[in-house]
C-alpha cells in the first residue's frame, strides 16, 4: 500500500509567499489555515472568557460595566462555536479525510479555498462590532428576540451578516466533505471499511446541510423584523418571540452534535491506536452515530422547557431527549471495551482521549439530569447548564481537538512534538478544566442564573474557584502554542507510522506528508476489513 | 452512490426555505391545536337561536391588561372577571384613554391561559380585531363580547384572557 | 479495592448532599412540587452515580491494569452483538423507569385547576410588577441593594442583590396562581424554593402555580437575559399566615388610597426632596448614576444638564420623565410612578448635586401636565 513516491514530489513545489496561501487548493494547506485560524480565534474567545472570569471572581462590579459584560458573554460564545471549534474540526477533516480514504484531495478544491477564506472576513466583521457605536451584540450567543431585534444595538446588522457568511462557509465545506467521502474513496474501500473519523464527518456534514440554512432563515427573519417592518417575532404584528426560539433551536441542537460528532470520530481513531486493539463494535458505532444525528433533529425544545409549552410538547421533548442517552452510552461502552484488555500506553494524544472519555461521560450525566423536564425548572438558565455544556465542549470537543493535533502533528510537520511538554499541557489543562467548570454545577443548583456579571454572596466561593481554574486553563494554552511552534521548527524525525498501534491509509505516507499524496489510488485488499 | 454537489446544494436551499416555512407551520399548528394561547382575531359567528347554553355550571373568565413598553393609554377592563354559563354571551367594557398630547394608534393582542382553553374561547366582538385610534387625551369605551364554548372540558372552572396593548402608530405611518 | 473505595466515597458524598441544605445541592424547597422535583433530581443523580461507578470502574481498571508498561498483551476481540444489545437495552429500561415519576411530576405541575388567588406578574426592564387580581392592589418591586454596595464602596449586606423594596406577599397553604407576562423583552420568574421558573413573554400570558407549606421569606432572580441589568432584578416572596396576608392586603388598599390623596396635599420642598432622593436612588440611579453623571451618550448626565437647570425647560423635563423618549432606553414612567413620585424626583433632580435651581414641582403640576400638556405652576 505504498503511495507512488516518484509522483509525489512536485518538480516545482508549491508557490512561495503569501499568494501560495491565498490561492491554494491543496487540502493540506487549507487544513493548516483552518487550524491556525481556529487557534487564533480560540485565543480571542479565550481572552473574552478571561474578562468574564475576572469580573466573576468576586461579587460586585469591579472591572466592566454590565453592558460590556453582556457583549463579552455573547461574543465569547459566538467566537468559540463558530470561530474556534467548528473551523478546527473542518481543518482536521480537510487534512485527514483525503489521506484516510486514499484520495488525492477534496472533491472540490477551489470551493474548499473559498470556504476557508470566508472565515477570516466574517470573524473580523464580527469582532469589529465591539468597536461600533452602541457596542457589539449583547444578547447572548442564542440571540433571542425581541432583545436581539427591537432592543438590539445597530451593529446587529453586521452580526447577522457575519452569521450568514459563517453559515455559507460551513455549508460549502459540508457539501465538499460528503462529495469527497462518497465519490473519491480508493477502489475496494467500501463504506463499512471507512475509518470512524470519516463516518462521523459524513454524518456531521448531512446535519450541517440540514440545519445551517435554518439558522440563515432565523437571522434573515431577524433582519426583516429590524429593518423592514415585519413581525416574525413581534406580538404587536401577530408574531411570536417563541417562534424565534423554535427556529433557533431547530438549528441549535443539531449544531452541538455537529460539534461533538467529529470529536467522537477523533477519539475512535486514537483509542484503538494506543490500546493496540481494534475499535470495539465498529458497526454499532456507525449506527449509534447515525441514531444520535437523527435524534438530534427532534429534541430541540428541551432548551425551551420554561417558555410555557403545553404538556404534550414537554413530554415528547423530554422523552426524546432522554433517548439520546442510549446511543451515546453505547459509544462510551464501546470505547471502554476497546481499552479493556488492550495494551495501553498514555502518550499525550491518549491522555487527552482518555480524559475525553471520562469527562464527556460526566457531561452526559448532567445532560441526562437536564432532560428531566420538571427538574429542568430548577436547572434552566442557571450555571448548572453552563457547567454541563462547558464539560461537553471543553473536555469534550476541545480535548479531542488537542488529542487530534498531538496525534497527527508529526504527520504534518515531520517531527515528533515534545512529549514531556505535551504531558504538562495535558495535566495543567485537565486540572484547569475541572477546577473551572465543576463548581459551576454547585452554584447552578444553588440557583445562580446565567449571563450575570454580579451575583449574591452565597455564590462567591465557588465563583472564585472557577475563576482561578479559568486563569490556569487560559495561561496553559500558551504552552500549547509553544509546543506547536517548537514541533514545526524541528525535533526527533517522525517516520511514516510513528505510533506502533496505528492503522489506516494516512500511516502509509511519509511524515511530513508530501504536498500531493495518493495521486494514484492505493491498492486495498478486498477481504481485509480493518483499518 | 454518486451524489453531485448540486443535489446537496439544493438540499441546503430547501432547508433555508424550510426555515421560512416554519413560520406558517407554527401558525397553523398553533391554530389547530390551540397550543399557543393565541386566540382568534376573527369574530365568532354567534346565532342566539341555535346556541346551546350549559346551565349546569358557570366558568369564571378573568381579564388582565398589559401596556407594552409603557404604552401611554389608560387601559383597563371595567370589571376584572365575569362568571358565565358556557354558551352564553358574556359582555363587558374596556376603558381606554390616551394620556398624551399626541395621536396614538393601539393594537391589543389577546392571549389566553390555560392553553387548552384557546379553542373554546370565542370572541363575538372585540376591540382586538382591529387597531384603535385615540387622539390627544381622547377616551373610549370598548365593548367585548365573548362566549365560552359549551364543550369546554369540565375540569376547567377559571380562565384568564390577557390583552397586551402595543403602540403601533409607527407601523401605520410606515405603510 | 480501589474501585470499592471510590464507590464508598461517592455514596457518602452523595448522602451528605442529600439533606437538601448543603452548599452543593439543590434545595428541597417549600412546596409539594418542589419536593417532588428534588426527589427526581436526587433519583437521577443516584442513577448516574451507579452507572458512573460501573462504567468508570471498567475504564479505570483498564487504564491501570491493561497498560503496555505493565506487560499487558492486547486481546483480539472487537465485536459482540449480544453485549451491544444488552448495553443498549438496559439503559433503555432505566430510562423508561425514570420517565414514570418524571411524567407524573410534570402532570402535577401542569394541573392548574382550583387555584384560590390569582396574581399577575409583569416583567419590566429591570423590575417586577405584581398585581392581585380583584383586589385593586398593584405595585412595583425594585432591587433594594444600593449602588455603593455594588461598586464596592460599602460592604455588601447578607441579602446583597436578593432584596427588594416591595416583596410579593402570599398566604401559605393556598394554591396561588401566577400569570406571567412581560412588558418589553423576555424575562423569567425564577423561585428555586418553589421549583418555579416561567418565562415572561411580551404579548403572551403564561401561568404557573404554587402552594407554599411554610411561612418564610424566599428569594429568586430573573432567569432570562433581558439587557444590561438582568442581574439586578431579584424576586422576594414572603409567605405569611392567612390572617397576616388578609391584614396586609387591607393595609395595601389603604396605602394606595392614601397615595392617591397625597397627590392633592400641599408638599414642602424638603418633603419632596426627601421623597425624590429615595425614588431617584431606586429608579433612576441605575442608569443616571447616584451622582447624576450618567454614562453619556446612552444615559445622559443630569448634573448640570440644560433640561434640568433651565427654567423654561421645566415642561420638557416633566415630559421626559412622564412620557419617556421613544426609541431610547428612557421609559415612560407615567404608569410606574405615582404623581407624587414623579413630582418629587423632578424636584430632586433640579436641586441636587450642582443643580441649585430652587424649582419645586408639585404633584398637581404633574397631573395638570398630563391632562393639558402644559406646565402651569399654581400660586402657593
Amino acid at each position: 500500500m505504498e503511495a507512488n513516491t516518484h509522483l509525489q514530489s512536485e518538480p516545482h513545489g508549491p508557490p512561495s509567499g503569501i499568494m501560495r496561501w491565498i490561492l491554494t487548493t491543496n487540502h493540506k494547506d487549507i487544513g493548516t489555515m483552518y487550524l491556525i485560524f481556529s487557534l487564533i480565534m480560540f485565543f480571542v474567545g479565550g481572552a473574552m472568557s478571561m474578562v468574564i472570569r475576572a469580573e466573576l471572581f468576586q461579587p460586585g462590579l469591579q472591572i466592566v460595566e454590565p453592558e460590556f459584560f453582556n457583549q463579552m458573554t455573547t461574543l465569547h460564545g459566538l467566537i468559540m462555536v463558530f470561530g474556534a471549534i467548528m473551523p478546527a474540526g473542518v481543518g482536521l477533516a480537510n487534512w485527514m479525510l483525503p489521506l484516510m480514504i486514499g484520495a488525492p484531495d477534496m472533491a472540490m478544491p477551489r470551493l474548499n479555498n473559498w470556504s476557508f477564506w470566508l472565515l477570516p472576513f466574517a470573524a473580523i466583521m464580527l469582532v469589529s462590532t465591539l468597536f461600533m457605536e452602541g457596542g457589539g451584540p449583547n444578547f447572548g450567543w442564542t440571540f433571542y428576540a425581541p432583545l436581539s431585534t427591537t432592543y438590539a444595538p445597530p451593529s446587529t446588522t453586521y452580526f447577522i451578516f457575519a452569521v450568514h457568511i459563517l453559515g455559507i462557509s460551513s455549508i460549502m465545506g459540508a457539501i465538499n466533505i460528503i462529495a469527497t467521502i462518497l465519490n473519491l474513496r480508493a477502489p475496494n474501500l467500501t463504506m463499512m471499511k471507512l475509518p470512524l473519523f470519516a463516518w462521523t464527518w459524513l454524518i456531521t456534514s448531512y446535519l450541517l446541510i440540514a440545519v445551517m440554512p435554518v439558522l440563515a432563515g432565523a437571522v434573515t427573519m431577524m433582519l426583516f423584523d429590524i429593518h423592514f417592518g415585519t413581525s416574525f417575532f413581534n406580538a404587536a404584528g401577530g408574531g411570536d418571540p417563541v417562534l424565534f426560539q423554535h427556529i433557533f433551536w431547530f438549528f441549535g441542537h443539531p449544531e452541538v452534535y455537529i460539534i461533538i460528532l467529529p470529536a467522537f470520530g477523533i477519539v475512535s481513531s486514537i483509542i484503538p491506536t494506543f490500546s493496540r486493539k481494534r475499535l470495539f463494535g465498529y458497526s454499532a458505532m456507525v449506527w449509534a452515530t447515525a441514531s444520535i444525528a437523527f435524534l438530534s433533529l427532534i429534541v430541540w425544545a428541551h432548551h425551551m422547557f420554561t417558555v410555557g409549552m403545553p404538556l404534550t410538547g414537554e413530554l415528547f421533548f423530554m422523552l426524546a431527549t432522554m433517548l439520546i442517552a442510549v446511543p451515546t452510552g453505547v459509544k462510551v461502552f464501546n470505547w471502554t471495551a476497546t481499552m479493556f484488555r488492550g495494551s495501553i500506553s498514555f502518550e499525550t494524544p491518549m491522555l487527552f482521549a482518555s480524559a475525553f472519555l471520562v469527562l464527556f461521560t460526566m457531561a452526559g450525566f448532567s445532560g441526562l439530569m437536564l432532560s428531566i423536564a420538571p427538574a429542568n425548572m430548577q436547572y434552566h438558565d442557571t450555571y448548572f447548564v453552563v457547567g454541563h455544556f462547558h464539560y461537553v465542549l471543553v473536555p469534550g470537543a476541545l480535548f479531542s481537538v488537542f488529542a487530534a493535533v498531538y496525534y497527527w502533528l508529526p504527520k504534518w510537520t515531520g517531527y515528533m512534538y515534545d512529549e514531556i511538554l505535551g504531558k504538562v499541557h495535558f495535566w495543567l489543562s485537565f486540572i484547569g478544566v475541572n477546577v473551572t467548570f465543576f463548581p459551576m454545577h454547585f452554584v447552578g443548583l444553588a440557583g445562580m442564573p446565567r449571563r450575570i456579571p454580579d451575583y449574591a454572596l452565597q455564590f462567591a466561593d465557588f465563583n472564585a474557584i472557577s475563576s482561578v481554574g479559568g486563569f490556569l486553563f487560559g495561561v496553559t494554552q500558551l504552552l500549547f502554542v509553544f509546543i506547536i511552534i517548537k514541533c514545526v521548527k524541528g525535533g526527533k524525525k517522525a517516520s511514516a507510522k510513528y505510533w506502533d498501534g496505528a492503522h489506516g491509509l494516512e500511516w502509509s505516507v511519509p511524515s511530513p506528508a508530501p504536498y500531493h499524496t495518493f495521486v494514484r489510488p492505493p491498492e486495498i485488499e478486498e477481504d481485509k476489513d480493518y483499518f | 452512490m454518486r451524489v453531485t454537489p448540486a443535489k446537496l446544494g439544493l438540499i441546503a436551499l430547501a432547508m433555508f426555505g424550510f426555515g421560512f416555512l416554519m413560520v406558517p407551520i407554527y401558525d397553523v399548528f398553533c391554530k389547530v391545536t390551540g397550543l399557543n394561547g393565541k386566540t382568534d382575531v376573527n369574530a365568532y359567528q354567534y346565532d342566539p337561536k341555535i346556541a346551546e347554553i350549559d346551565t349546569s355550571r358557570k366558568v369564571e373568565v378573568q381579564f388582565i391588561t398589559t401596556k407594552n413598553e409603557g404604552m401611554e393609554w389608560y387601559f383597563e377592563p371595567s370589571i376584572y372577571s365575569i362568571k358565565v354559563h358556557p354558551g352564553e354571551v358574556g359582555v363587558l367594557d374596556f376603558i381606554a384613554e390616551n394620556l398624551t398630547a399626541r395621536r396614538i394608534i393601539g393594537q391589543a393582542i389577546p392571549s389566553v391561559t390555560p392553553f387548552e382553553v384557546t379553542n373554546y374561547l370565542h370572541k363575538v366582538e372585540c376591540f382586538c380585531f382591529a387597531t384603535q385610534v385615540l387622539g390627544p387625551h381622547e377616551k373610549m369605551v370598548m365593548p367585548l363580547r365573548i362566549i365560552v364554548d359549551p364543550n369546554l372540558p369540565k375540569h376547567i372552572k377559571k380562565l384568564t384572557l390577557s390583552y397586551t396593548l402595543f403602540d403601533v402608530t409607527s407601523f401605520d405611518e410606515s405603510m | 479495592m480501589q474501585r470499592l473505595s471510590v464507590c464508598v466515597f461517592l455514596m457518602f458524598a452523595s448522602l451528605w448532599t442529600c439533606n437538601g441544605v448543603s452548599a452543593f445541592n439543590m434545595k428541597k424547597g417549600v412546596s409539594d412540587v418542589s419536593n417532588s422535583v428534588y426527589d427526581l433530581h436526587m433519583t437521577m443523580f443516584f442513577i448516574c452515580i451507579c452507572i458512573g461507578v460501573i462504567v468508570y470502574g471498567f475504564m479505570f481498571y483498564a487504564m491501570i491494569k491493561h497498560r503496555k508498561s505493565k506487560g499487558a498483551k492486547a486481546s483480539n476481540f472487537h465485536e459482540n452483538a449480544f453485549i451491544e444489545i444488552v448495553w443498549t437495552t438496559i439503559p433503555f429500561l432505566i430510562l423508561i423507569a425514570i420517565s414514570i415519576p418524571a411524567t407524573h411530576t410534570l402532570i402535577k405541575i401542569y394541573n392548574q385547576d382550583d387555584s384560590e388567588i390569582d396574581i399577575k406578574i409583569t416583567a419590566y426592564q429591570w423590575k417586577w410588577q405584581y398585581e392581585y387580581l380583584g383586589e385593586g392592589v398593584s405595585f412595583f418591586s425594585n432591587l433594594q441593594t444600593p449602588k455603593e454596595e455594588i461598586v464596592g464602596i460599602r460592604k455588601k449586606n447578607p441579602n446583597y442583590l436578593l432584596e427588594v423594596d416591595n416583596p410579593l406577599i402570599i398566604p401559605v397553604d393556598k394554591k396561588v396562581r401566577f400569570l406571567v407576562t412581560s412588558s418589553d423583552v423576555i424575562h423569567s420568574w425564577f423561585m428555586p424554593d418553589f421549583a418555579i421558573k416561567r418565562d415572561a413573554i411580551p404579548g403572551f400570558i403564561n401561568e404557573i402555580w404554587t402552594k407554599v407549606k411554610y411561612i418564610g421569606t424566599y428569594r429568586g432572580q430573573c432567569a432570562e437575559l433581558c439587557g444590561k441589568d438582568h442581574a439586578y432584578m431579584p424576586i422576594v416572596v414572603e409567605a405569611k399566615s392567612q390572617q397576616e396576608f388578609d391584614s396586609w392586603i387591607k393595609n395595601k388598599k389603604i396605602e394606595a388610597k392614601k397615595e392617591r390623596e397625597l397627590a392633592s396635599k400641599k408638599w414642602s420642598k424638603q418633603e419632596l426632596m426627601t421623597r425624590g432622593e429615595a425614588t431617584y436612588k431606586k429608579i433612576c440611579a441605575a442608569c443616571h448614576q447616584p451622582n447624576g453623571k450618567g454614562s453619556p451618550p446612552v444615559f445622559p448626565a443630569l448634573d448640570g444638564a440644560a433640561i434640568v437647570k433651565d427654567k423654561d425647560k421645566i415642561a420638557h423635563h416633566i415630559d421626559i420623565v412622564t412620557h419617556g423618549i421613544k426609541g431610547t432606553a428612557m421609559q415612560a414612567f407615567i404608569h410606574q410612578l405615582s404623581l407624587v413620585d414623579i413630582a418629587a424626583v423632578i424636584t430632586y433632580e433640579r436641586n441636587a448635586w450642582g443643580n441649585k435651581t430652587g424649582d419645586v414641582i408639585y404633584p398637581q403640576d404633574i397631573n395638570n401636565y398630563i391632562k393639558t400638556g402644559k406646565y402651569q405652576p399654581q400660586n402657593k
